[in-house]
Parts: C-alpha cells; structure tokens; sequence
C-alpha cells in the first residue's frame, strides 16, 4: 500500500519523532515497501479466527495485596539528568501562556 | 589455556581439582578477550574490577558438582540490564546508563556463581540481523572478518565462537539467537515463551522477547538453560513449571521420534548448501533410528509480514517510555514538553528503530488497526495452529535456520525488506512462542559454518536436547573452530 509524506508525517507527529524533509522521503518509499509486504496478509482468510495476543496465554495474575517496600527513590533519580527539586524531576513547563515561570 | 577444547563441565573439573582458579580463569578469558577483540568486537562493556571480585568469591566458595556454573566467566548481551554495569541496548539513547538493579537471569547466573566478564554488543533496541545497527561498534564473523557475525545477538555469539568466552547470554524476539548461532557455527536455543523470566530485559517486543543461551556445545547449553530457568514473581508471564535438569540424560538415543521435516523449508530462497545440509541430517537422524517425514507448514510465507506488524507495533508501545525525562540521553535548550520528547527520541534513536517505530505507530493508528495489526494476530493463530497440528503428531521439526551463511558487512543494512525477508525460517517459531534450537550443521564451500534448526512443542526443551546432542555426536562440526 502506497502512503503519501503527509501521512507519514502525521504518523511521525504521533511516535514523537522528528523527520527531516529528506528523511520523510526515504520513510515514505520505505513504508510504501513494508506495508507492501504486509499486504500479503490481506490474501489470507481469517473470517472467524480469534486473534493471538500473546506468547504465553494468562488470565487474572494477581498477587495478595500485602504492601511491599518500593524501590529508594534516591537510587530511582540515579539516571536522571533534569534538575531535581523536592524529590521530582524538574521538565519544562507543560503550559505556557509566554509568561515567565508560567 | 585454549577454550576450544573445554567445556563448562571440563572447566568445572579443572576448577575443582585445583588445575586453575576461577581468577586465573577469568583473568585467562581478559586475556583473551584482549589478543581478539579488536579484531572482533564483541564487546561493549568489560567488567574486569568486579569480575576478578566475583571470581575470588567462587575460589573461595569451593567447587560442588551440583553447581558446574561457580566461578566460571561468561557475557550478557546488552539488553539485559546489570546492576552497577552500564547497560545501553547499542543505542544513543542509554549511553551512560547505569542500572541499579539485576535482570533476573543476572541475579541467577550470579547465584550460581557465574563470572560477569562484560556487555556485548548488538543491534540497537535488538532491532536487526546483522549487529550493523548498534550505535557504538561493528561486530565482526570471526570465521570471516568481512561477514556479519548476525544480529541482534550478535555480540553474544561472536565472543563464544571466537573462543573468548564459552558462554553468554542473547535475546530472541525474530530470531536474535538463532541467527547468530548459525553464521558461528554454535549452539543457541530460543526457550519455549514464558520458560526464562523476562524481568529486567529491555523489550523490544514483549509477547515475543524471549532470554536464551549460546554455547559450543549442546551439553553446556542445557546447563545455562537449566540456570536461567523458571517461575519469577516479577514476571507475571513467566511459566510456573518445574524446570527439568535438561543437561541430564543426554543419552544421544532418540531411536522411535517422530520429525517433521517442512516441505516449505526447501524453496527458492534457501541456498542449496544449506538444503543440502539439512537433507544429510534427516538421513543421519534417520540412521540413528528416528522416523523422518514430510509435511506442510503452509503458514510459513505469512510468517515476515505478521511478524513485523506485530513486532514493530509492540515496540512503538515499549520504546514510548523513551522520554528524556526519567533515565536515558536528554536533548539540551528545549522550550516545551513537547519539543524535549520529539528531540530527544529523534537525536536518540537510530533510523532502524526510527523505522520500527514508525512502522508499529502506522499499524495501531485509527483507520489500520483492523487491516494490519489485528490481521496480523489472526494469522499468528493461524501460525500457532499450524505448529500445534505437526505436534500432535512429531516430536520436533527439523530444518534450516537461515537462508543463506553469514553474508558480506554493508550488505543488508541499508535496504530494510531485504534484511527482513531473511529472517523467513527463524520468526513463526517467535509468533507460535514454541522452543527451537540452532546447533552445528555443517559449512559452506566458502567454509562458513550452516546452522540447523530443531523446533519443538511448548515447554519440551528436554526433548530438543535430546535430539541436538544425538546430532552433535554424530558430527564433528563442534569441534572446528575458526583462526584468529
């Protein structure tokens, strides 16, 4: 199945990814081939076939709801590069009305 | 001391009747590692401080026949994460990544008293078939120093071939040890799904991933499998069944199985050498007193399309949470929320994974779900099904593992279709979650090695143990090891 840039880039716009102009041309041509071969499935009958989600089939994995130490945070923040403050992890700011500390 | 000769059990014996210690052991595969690596480039990380820490510790232990793993060096492929050790996945993304607990088949191989020589190089994220996608370093065939040693395990498997280590750790979520093991000429089993915890693997596709060992040979395999092995409370998905001592018993007696032989397993695709090969060890096979037949396995050709659906869909899934908020590679200067997730995971990601995730976002997004993600799940209960009907009646399956032997670096890595198309004969077995192993069978006329594949029903490893070991007997290719 041939996909056009634009659904490319909208489709990149939701993995959270930022493609170059050149780069959405090789994807496109790329993703035109894969969804190509994916076609292959379209030829075969699955009217009434349940689907396989999942390696091992389980059901309902519960543990008793007995409260478990977590793991330290201090050691959690290890690997964190942002700025910490009071025991968060300091991101940019989520709204901005252009107002300084907004 | 050259490892080509011993085996975990000859280096146990040599540990407890004082011949070497488990530091001079250790210390022996550094060595090693050193003359080679270069060469090869299996590894990413090495761990040589703490491995001579825990090989004191296994000196010091003493040496039980009940425990053969105690003191003896080995790798772990770079998904599965090491406390203290820096753990990447071959990727930009967790360069300096250090992680503060154990995988659970880390916090295994450490109870058994295993030494921890290193990290091992891969594709990034596991998404590959050739190692060639790894941020940091290219992996080398040691038979062949201009072939790809395989992927994404490809680490793993080169530093057993090359003799640095006798064993390691890989992942298979489409083929990832198999493969490997192939273009090397050793053993490499992908578990029955659910068999070894996944606990501490960074996913790649979750309902696929499965841990498993390479070796030299199919002894020292069903001892790591045996190790890794069984239920974990922290993973939900892992099998709560009684872990069979797979290394005993192997008798090399498998007079009255039954094995399917595909008849799909020798069409245009499959080199003629490998077709050759797989043929001589039906005979053989035959000749030891096992019943060969024909049969269909006519899902097979449905196998690369449901595959990357499927994987790449759970990917997109799993590699969300690489944000640059709580762990991993962080862009600098951003102004939104928005802008620090997009740069981050576009200056993070290579284009292989770049390419997976866009494939699996596709697949999930509103108006493609139906037609190509849960298409896909029905014909992987097609596949399921298929492999359940040649079990009612075989034992195991035999057949090729790849197409083609080891092929040129550069090759495949550019051009996305092909490199997938080449993992035709390795990725049902991950879709139906069955066990399958790789096991010596053979070399080329370039004399590149030929890995045969052994398929078996849930859970029956014991049983393809069997057979791999009845064939290794039968043959010397374990033996032949390449020059470096």
């Amino acid at each position: 199945m041939a996909v056009s840039e634009e659904e490319v880039r909208h489709v990149a716009k939701l993995a959270k990814l930022e493609l170059e102009a050149d780069e959405i041309t090789t994807f496109t041509k790329r993703m035109g081939e894969l969804l190509d071969l994916a076609d292959q499935l379209s030829t075969v009958d699955t009217i009434g076939i349940p689907v396989t989600t999942h390696g091992y089939p389980l059901k309902n994995v519960m543990r008793p709801d007995v409260p478990e130490p977590g793991t330290d945070r201090e050691l959690l923040f290890k690997n964190v590069k942002a700025e910490i403050k009071d025991g968060m992890i300091r991101v940019p700011a989520i709204l901005d009305n252009e107002v300084e500390g907004a | 001391m050259s490892k080509y000769n011993e085996t975990l059990k000859s280096l146990h014996e040599g540990l407890a009747n004082k011949e070497f210690s488990s530091v001079e052991l250790t210390k022996e595969a550094f060595k090693r590692i050193d003359q080679t690596d270069s060469k090869v480039g299996a590894f990413l990380a090495l761990n040589e401080a703490e491995a001579i820490k825990q090989a004191e510790a296994a000196d010091a232990r003493g040496y039980q026949d009940s425990n053969v793993l105690n003191g003896i060096p080995l790798g772990i492929k770079d998904n599965i994460i090491t406390d203290g050790l820096t753990t990447t996945a071959a990727s930009r993304m967790l360069e300096d990544f250090v992680p503060i607990y154990d995988a659970t088949v880390v916090s295994k191989l450490k109870e058994a008293g295993a030494v921890n020589v290193g990290k091992l190089n891969m594709d990034e994220f596991a998404m590959g078939g050739t190692t060639e996608t790894s941020y940091f370093k290219e992996t080398k065939n040691p038979w062949d120093l201009n072939k790809v040693p395989g992927g994404s395990s490809g680490g793993s498997a080169a530093a057993v071939a090359s003799g640095q280590i006798l064993a390691s750790l890989g992942t298979d979520t489409g083929g990832s040890i198999r493969q490997p093991a192939a273009f090397n000429g050793i053993v490499g089993m992908k578990p029955t799904y659910g068999r070894v915890s996944r606990y501490g693997l960074i996913a790649f596709a979750s309902s696929l991933d499965q841990i498993g060992p390479f070796t030299r040979t199919v002894t020292d395999n069903a001892l790591m499998l045996e190790a890794i092995s069984g239920h974990d409370k922290r993973d939900s998905t892992s099998a709560k069944l009684e872990v069979p001592q797979f290394s005993a018993n192997l008798t090399g007696q498998i007079a009255g199985m039954k094995v399917a032989l595909p008849k799909e397993y020798f069409q245009a695709g499959v080199s003629q050498e490998i077709q050759t090969a797989v043929r001589k060890a039906a005979q053989q096979f035959e000749e030891m007193g096992a019943i060969v037949e024909e049969v269909n396995l006519p899902t097979l050709s449905y196998g690369i399309p449901a595959y990357y659906i499927i994987a790449s869909s759970e990917a997109s899934s799993n590699l969300q949470r690489f944000d640059g908020i709580r762990y991993g590679y962080r862009a600098e200067g951003v102004n939104s929320l928005d802008e620090l997730y997009i740069r981050t995971r576009s200056e993070g990601f290579g284009m292989e994974v770049k390419r997976r995730i866009m494939l699996g976002t596709f697949s999930l997004s509103s108006g493609f779900y139906d037609a190509y993600f849960k298409k896909a799940s029905q014909v992987r209960t097609l596949i399921k099904r298929d492999f359940e009907r040649i079990f009612n009646d075989y034992d195991f399956i035999l057949g090729p593992t790849t197409t083609t032997t080891a092929y040129n670096l550069g090759t495949k890595v550019e051009d996305p279709i092909q490199m997938y198309v080449s993992d035709l004969l390795t990725v049902t077995i991950n879709l139906a979650g069955v066990p399958a192993i790789t096991v010596p069978g053979g070399f080329s006329s370039e004399g590149l090695p030929i890995g045969i594949q052994l398929i078996g029903n849930y859970f029956e490893e014991a049983k393809l143990y069997q057979a791999a070991f009845a064939f290794e007997q039968a043959n010397d290719y374990h033996t032949k090891h390449p020059n470096l």
